[in-house]
């Protein structure tokens, strides 16, 4: 008895270590982003002297993370309004219509949850830069590079295979029986889509734009791959911080920036943890 | 689908069309494409920018068997493949276990905090890691100070020998609450009854794991493992290109930032993507063993 007791003990220790791990690097950068300069030097296991908020200052203004912020919403925005605005329709019709070819589609998109958008980031780089190049004589000054709508159209397209999966599957779990009696009161086709089916699908529309948001959101290959320009998304903005910031020592900036980049995450995080987590049991799978 | 459902959607076509074209352009234009000029472009060889692209065959998979580099980021990938897949997904389950079974009080507060990694952008993980192994002012090493264990401290990331283990200790911090909730949520749906008979048999704790709840969860185990195997290639990647370059000196190099560096760095678009058909191969081919290797006889409840 006492043996399981200590297992029992042992185990909870355990656990607690696990999760002190994950917790105490996360409360270190927030409590680490009001330090200053000096406080940098010495033991790390100190507490910042007050709470100045000239790090994020700094970061939001010198350091730009500002507009960054602005343009990581707008990208991220954009690019659910497109994937949900291309992944619904074609969700509904492959999960209620006959059509010839509807097989093969079906393949295709499952085929494409399978590939790593960060696989062929490189031919769509060159791609667009090809499609830059043959419209040199229109638009000298390039349009699909460091365009954030491209950037938010191309993560549109490549969560098109999960987006669709998900939601036909649910879509499937509706019964027939309102759409039957919403087309015989004279619905039309498309009303029957956006009035009827939409709304009940509400839990895994949810669950898409929960996913895809902390997929935009959090990307940084393929953002610095197709804005290399000045407008940079968050995440870029917060690495080249972090390699000027190694460099300059001056780690105060680096921090708050974090913060910056952890805070809306983490606060949605929060509130929707439940529907995240419930999303991901109905989902499935998703890395 | 009733007949009469049926019927209706007779004629269709047109609306059909409207709602699929758009994902489907869409998804030909940004995946189909890319993918099919992966393997194209691997047999050719090409600068980028210049339109001269010579068709070349099978010679950049020849050189990559001659290149050193390229067979130290495949023996770095599989290294980290094998050993964060295998804890991972060991602590994974043996946390959830311990959560679904013991009723550990706060597990809801545990829950919460073991999953916060997934929801923070590989970015902010590897400035947090670089944090935590920064030689002179780190956490890691400021912790071994303040214990006295002063021998003890590494230069976490810039010693050759360690620092893959370290990129792979980021990994599994990054992808541990994750696998721990999915586990949770499978091994939630096994009856209570059953664990009930067993203890009745006078099995523990432990031998119910491994005679009731891992038998039952086995084919759910098999698919996150598929997925599992090609997220790990994909994060090892964003992780090295985050937080070491694939340094100190192509140490902590995988496969996904060797191409990387190729098609940019090195404006070899070809050879880049010759790696890339090889990582496409490798990621389908470990999908395949793990599926075959992990095959039982499926148990129903």
């Amino acid at each position: 008895m006492t043996i399981t007791r200590l297992g029992r003990t042992l185990t909870y220790v355990l656990v607690a270590a696990i999760a002190l791990a994950i917790a105490v690097p996360v409360a270190w950068v927030l409590l680490a982003s009001f330090k200053a300069k000096g406080e940098f030097y010495g033991s790390p296991w100190t507490l910042p002297a007050g709470l100045r908020i000239q790090n994020y200052v700094d970061a939001f203004v010198t350091a730009h993370m500002g507009q960054y912020f602005l343009t990581s919403v707008l990208v991220t925005v954009l690019g659910l309004v497109f994937v949900l605005a291309v992944s619904i329709p074609a969700a509904y019709v492959i999960a209620r219509y006959e059509f010839r070819g509807r097989g093969l589609v079906e393949v295709l998109l499952l085929a494409g949850l399978f590939v790593n958008v960060n696989y062929i980031v490189v031919p769509i780089f060159l791609m667009l830069v090809g499609w830059d190049r043959s419209l040199a004589d229109v638009l000298p000054g390039g349009f699909f590079i460091d365009n954030p709508a491209v950037l938010s159209l191309v993560y549109a397209a490549t969560s098109i295979p999960f987006s669709i999966y998900l939601l036909t599957a649910y879509f499937r779990s509706i019964p027939v029986d309102y759409e039957e009696a919403a087309s015989l009161d004279g619905a039309s086709r498309f009303l029957v889509m956006t009035r009827i089916m939409l709304p009940m699908a509400r839990p895994a529309v949810t669950t898409v734009i929960l996913f895809n948001f902390l997929a935009y959101w959090n990307d940084f290959i393929i953002a610095l791959t197709l804005l290399p320009g000045d407008g940079k998304t968050l995440q870029v903005g917060l690495l080249n911080l972090m390699t000027a910031q190694k460099a300059a020592a001056d780690y105060g900036r680096l921090y708050a920036g974090m913060v910056i980049v952890i805070v809306p995450v983490l606060i949605l995080y929060a509130l929707i943890q439940r529907r995240l987590i419930e999303g991901m049991a109905a989902g499935g799978v998703k890395g | 689908m009733t007949p009469a459902a049926k019927r209706r959607k007779r004629g269709n076509g047109g609306f059909v069309l409207a709602c699929l074209a758009p994902a489907l352009v869409l998804f030909a234009v940004f995946m189909i494409v890319p993918t099919v000029n992966v393997f194209r472009m691997s047999l050719y060889t090409w600068s980028g920018f210049s339109p001269d692209m010579r068709f070349v065959g099978l010679d950049n998979f020849r050189r990559l068997l001659d290149d050193d580099q390229f067979i130290r980021a495949f023996q770095n990938t599989v290294a980290l493949l094998v050993v964060v897949t295998v804890v991972t997904m060991g602590m994974g389950l043996f946390l959830a276990a311990i959560m679904t079974r013991q009723k550990l009080s706060g597990r809801n507060l545990y829950r919460f905090v073991l999953y916060v990694p997934n929801v923070l952008s590989v970015v902010v993980i590897a400035a947090i890691f670089s944090a935590v192994y920064d030689q002179e002012n780190g956490l890691l090493n400021g912790a071994l100070r303040l214990l006295s264990l002063d021998g003890l401290q590494q230069v976490w990331l810039g010693n050759q020998r360690i620092v893959l283990y370290s990129v792979a200790i980021a990994m599994v911090w990054q992808s541990l609450g994750y696998y721990m909730v999915l586990y949770m949520s499978s091994m939630s749906s096994i009856p209570e009854e059953l664990y009930e008979a067993s203890s009745l048999d006078g099995a523990s704790a432990g031998k119910q794991f491994f005679s009731v709840t891992l038998p039952l969860i086995w084919q759910h185990l098999r698919t996150t493992l598929t997925f599992f195997v090609m997220s790990a290639v994909n994060l090892s990647f964003v992780l090295v290109r985050a937080m070491t370059g694939g340094g100190p000196d192509g140490a902590s190099e995988v496969l996904l930032s060797y191409m990387y560096k190729q098609a940019y760095t090195n404006s070899s678009y070809g050879y880049g993507m010759a790696i890339g058909v090889v990582i496409f191969a490798f990621s389908f081919l470990v999908s395949l063993l793990v599926s075959r290797a992990t095959k039982r006889e499926p148990l129903q409840f």
